[in-house]
């Protein structure tokens, strides 16, 4: 970090010399950084969502309140745990809480049509939206300041938080890894034959659902990393703070091609600077909206998204 | 070595399988016969656990394995080349290999060797992904994949399905090969030229019934079968 801060107002100050006065990087820089954190958090809480619909076809409507609870279960945690403690545990109830969901609202409808397990994702996604207003009261809840990844840093020209820096890194490295885990190792093998064909899999010895819940564990222990990085940033938690990012999260999916890992890590780093491009343009109100245009512009001009499978359906 | 008793199997309602009995010994290569909905391939389907009888019996090697779940039958020794191949088209041919050895622990090389040593041409592209083989490819490559469990008992659900007669032939004689290596076979086939030429016993299956069991040769030469499967 320093190595980049000894440099980089040398490196901005040379471009600026060349540029005119109407591009300015230097203006835009913090919101390019907020971007790629923002997008960051996103690809993290949108690799549940690809990873999901690609081995079920289900888009888990649930997910976002997964993550929303991750943020709660860290806030009450803290108030008696040490918070490096409470971080674990948050990953691991999120983990559990995402593997319970599966088993009591998705398991039971495996043979049924896809439209009923799509509902059942939206009645999972109230239930916890309400279980967080019985619980919390409807109030917004004040985020525990982390230290270290809270303090701020000095880039160049912008003054950020050490969580915008570190949100990319670790994106990167755990997407890494699971495309490691998916391309080399036996489960993921046996991932990527039951994302295919359920029958054959069986055929081959391969529990079905065994795979299923390793997926839905791997989605909500990304979602949990994601709140910890997000919230700190947000400070509060309220019951439809999963909204949201969930949204925008699945946005992202579908725009680099559900069921496409790499393709939803590239449309939530894509989203998360554009939103934050529009903001540094002063249109703040539009940001959403622009999420959402993009939704619409990719289903009609490009239903597959950026990097994914011809045919959706399975063989 | 199988021995079934009775088995009715039925989809909603409609029950495919009426009550059938048949028996195959270890080390022989025994084959269904029938048209299309006579309820062979539910008859392989019900025995390999992806679909559960209504009832009757199915025992293997003495022990009942009757509604069990398919990786536990899987785990037993008896393995279903499935009907149309089913490889895993995004696999490639060395991973479509592996994942049929997946719920062995031991070491696989040998086993690899024994597949590309029966079928060259799988070596030749062990890196492409499974979809991109020719239909007989696949087909070899389906049985190479069951072969990967080491199962005592393989069953085949028409293999010989869309391929070109000497590619047929071909995997007829792969058929013998294994079985002369010392794996029980269980074909059915609507091919029954073919099928009935290969195998030790034949069962002719009608309508969820079976009406007709003799020798590969009895039903060769018997007149119901020749008018009715092979066309003389």
């Amino acid at each position: 970090m320093d190595f980049i801060n000894a440099f980089l107002p040398y490196i901005l100050a040379d471009i600026e010399k060349t540029t005119p006065d109407a591009i300015r990087i230097a203006d835009y820089l913090p919101y390019i950084l907020a971007g790629i954190s923002v997008g960051g958090q996103y690809a993290l809480i949108s690799i549940g969502y690809t990873m999901v619909y690609g081995i079920l076809r289900l888009i888990n409507f649930a997910h976002g309140d997964i993550f929303m609870v991750a943020g709660f279960v860290m806030i009450y945690l803290s108030a008696t745990l040490p918070l490096h403690i409470s971080a674990v545990f948050v990953i691991l109830i999120t983990m559990l809480l995402g593997f319970v969901v599966e088993r009591v609202a998705y398991k039971p409808l495996r043979n049924a049509p896809r439209m009923s397990i799509m509902i059942s994702a939206i009645g999972v996604s109230y239930l916890l939206q309400n279980c967080a207003w019985y619980f919390t009261s409807g109030l917004a809840k004040q985020y525990p300041e982390i230290p270290w990844i809270s303090e701020s840093i000095t880039i160049g020209s912008a003054t950020t938080k050490i969580v915008t820096i570190l949100t990319p890194v670790l994106t990167i490295i755990l997407v890494a890894a699971l495309v490691f885990l998916i391309k080399y190792t036996k489960i993921g093998m046996a991932m990527r034959a039951v994302s295919k064909d359920f029958e054959t899999s069986r055929l081959m010895g391969i529990k079905i659902n065994t795979v299923i819940s390793i997926t839905f564990l791997i989605g909500s222990f990304l979602a949990a990393v994601a709140s910890l990085l997000y919230f700190t940033n947000y400070t509060t938690v309220t019951p439809v703070a999963g909204a949201m990012p969930g949204l925008k999260a699945f946005v992202a999916a579908v725009f680099g091609g559900i069921g496409s890992i790499p393709g939803a890590v590239v449309g939530a780093f894509i989203i998360g600077i554009c939103e934050n491009l529009i903001k540094g343009a002063g249109w703040t109100t539009f940001s959403d909206a622009f999420t959402f245009a993009l939704l619409i512009i990719i289903l009609v001009a490009k239903p597959t998204g950026l990097f994914g499978e011809k045919s959706t359906d399975k063989v | 070595m199988l021995k079934i008793t009775d088995l009715k199997v039925s989809y909603g309602g409609i029950e495919a399988v009426k009550g059938i009995s048949f028996e195959v010994p270890e080390k022989s290569i025994v084959t269904l016969i029938g048209a299309n909905g006579a309820g062979k391939s539910t008859t392989l389907r019900s025995i390999s656990g992806l679909v559960r009888p209504k009832s009757g019996k199915i025992e293997f090697l003495g022990e009942d394995i009757t509604g069990k779940d398919a990786a536990d039958i899987m785990a037993k020794g008896i393995t279903l080349v499935p009907e149309g191949r089913r490889i895993f088209p995004d696999l490639t041919v060395l991973e479509n290999l592996k994942i049929g050895a997946y719920l062995r622990k031991d070491d696989l090389t040998d086993d690899l060797n024994w597949i590309y040593d029966l079928f060259p041409r799988l070596k030749e592209r062990s890196w492409q992904p499974g979809g991109t083989l020719s239909g007989g490819e696949q087909q070899m490559l389906a049985v190479g994949r069951a072969l990967m469990s080491r199962p005592k008992l393989i069953m085949m659900d028409e293999p010989s399905l869309g391929l070109a007669p000497l590619v047929v032939r071909n995997i007829f004689d792969i058929i013998k090969e294994i079985n002369r290596q010392g794996v029980t076979i269980l074909l059915i086939e609507q091919n029954a030229n073919m099928a009935l030429k290969t195998a030790d016993i034949g069962y002719v299956m009608e309508t969820g019934r079976i009406t007709m069991t003799g020798s590969g040769e009895e039903l060769l030469a018997n007149e119901a079968v020749k008018a009715a499967y092979l066309g003389t």
